[in-house]
């Protein structure tokens, strides 16, 4: 295939560097409000990639569920709380190189990994026939239909939880 | 068509920072954003090889690690508002309730 940049290539080092900044800024800002819409960028750049990798479903749930819900949520609650600039103490300026290290090794092995296993996994002739939102909801109803009932009740759990940590006492 | 290997490199630096926001940031709710900045990087890695080898079950996974996000959101903001209510500040380094 070449060196020759194809469009495809072009949107994807379009979007990959729209993610990374977003994630460099999520942790270079020093205000929680600027960490969160930096992370929304991060999330509308994952769901462009989504769409180049022909997940149209999986990009529209990323939009809606994560940039859509999560997000909102986020924001909610930072101005509700009226959280303001971070403190960092000597202790915590201290984590910062060691943190560092750690993440450059962790980084580091799985590139590595990944560079010697390349060859073997090849990007599969893609036809645009597999229409993925079909054929999710076949597998999600058919195949995984039992994991699919316990995310239910994981929601379900998760919001009698959330009831209850946020429920004042009366005394 | 993109290389799969550029994908994983991809979600690879965005758990990478994940890990670093996660060690270094010091308040509650930006330490939870970068819990869902690892796991959405675990979701394109789930993407890119479901492309990859032309199955579908990578993208399933993705809608249940999507659902999982929500449940943790929707916990863990109880948790960071019962924090705010003791009047305690949202510094990580002072909520040390537990601490012997």
């Amino acid at each position: 295939m070449g060196w020759a940049m194809t469009a495809p290539l072009v949107v994807f080092f379009g979007l990959a560097a729209l993610a990374v900044i977003g994630a460099v800024s999520l942790i270079l800002q020093k205000h929680p409000i600027h960490s969160a819409l930096s992370l929304i960028v991060v999330m509308v750049a994952l769901a462009g990639l989504y769409l180049l990798m022909v997940a149209e479903f999986v990009a529209a749930v990323q939009i809606i569920v994560y940039g859509g819900a999560i997000m909102v949520l986020f924001v909610f609650v930072i101005m509700l709380l009226n959280a303001g600039v971070e403190e960092h103490t000597s202790l915590s300026k201290m984590a910062g190189p060691p943190g560092l290290l750690l993440v450059l090794a962790l980084a580091g092995f799985i590139a590595a990994t990944v560079a010697r296993s390349g060859a073997s996994v090849q990007a599969a002739t893609q036809t645009g026939a597999l229409s993925s939102t079909k054929g999710i909801s076949e597998m999600v109803f058919k195949d995984f239909v039992y994991p699919f009932e316990l995310t239910s009740f994981l929601v379900l759990v998760a919001i009698l939880g959330a009831t209850v940590l946020a429920h004042r006492e009366k005394s | 068509m993109v290389p799969t290997n550029y994908y994983v490199i991809l979600s690879a630096v965005l758990f990478g920072l994940g890990v670093f926001a996660f060690i270094f940031k010091r308040n509650v709710i930006t330490i939870f954003m970068s819990i869902e900045l690892m796991l959405n990087a675990v979701n394109l890695a789930f993407v890119a090889f479901s492309q990859a080898l032309g199955k579908l079950d990578g993208q399933v996974f993705v809608l249940l690690v999507i659902v999982d996000a929500a449940a943790d959101a929707a916990v863990g903001v109880g948790i960071i508002l019962l924090i705010a209510r003791n009047r305690q500040p949202l510094n990580v380094e002072r909520v040390d309730l537990l601490k012997l």
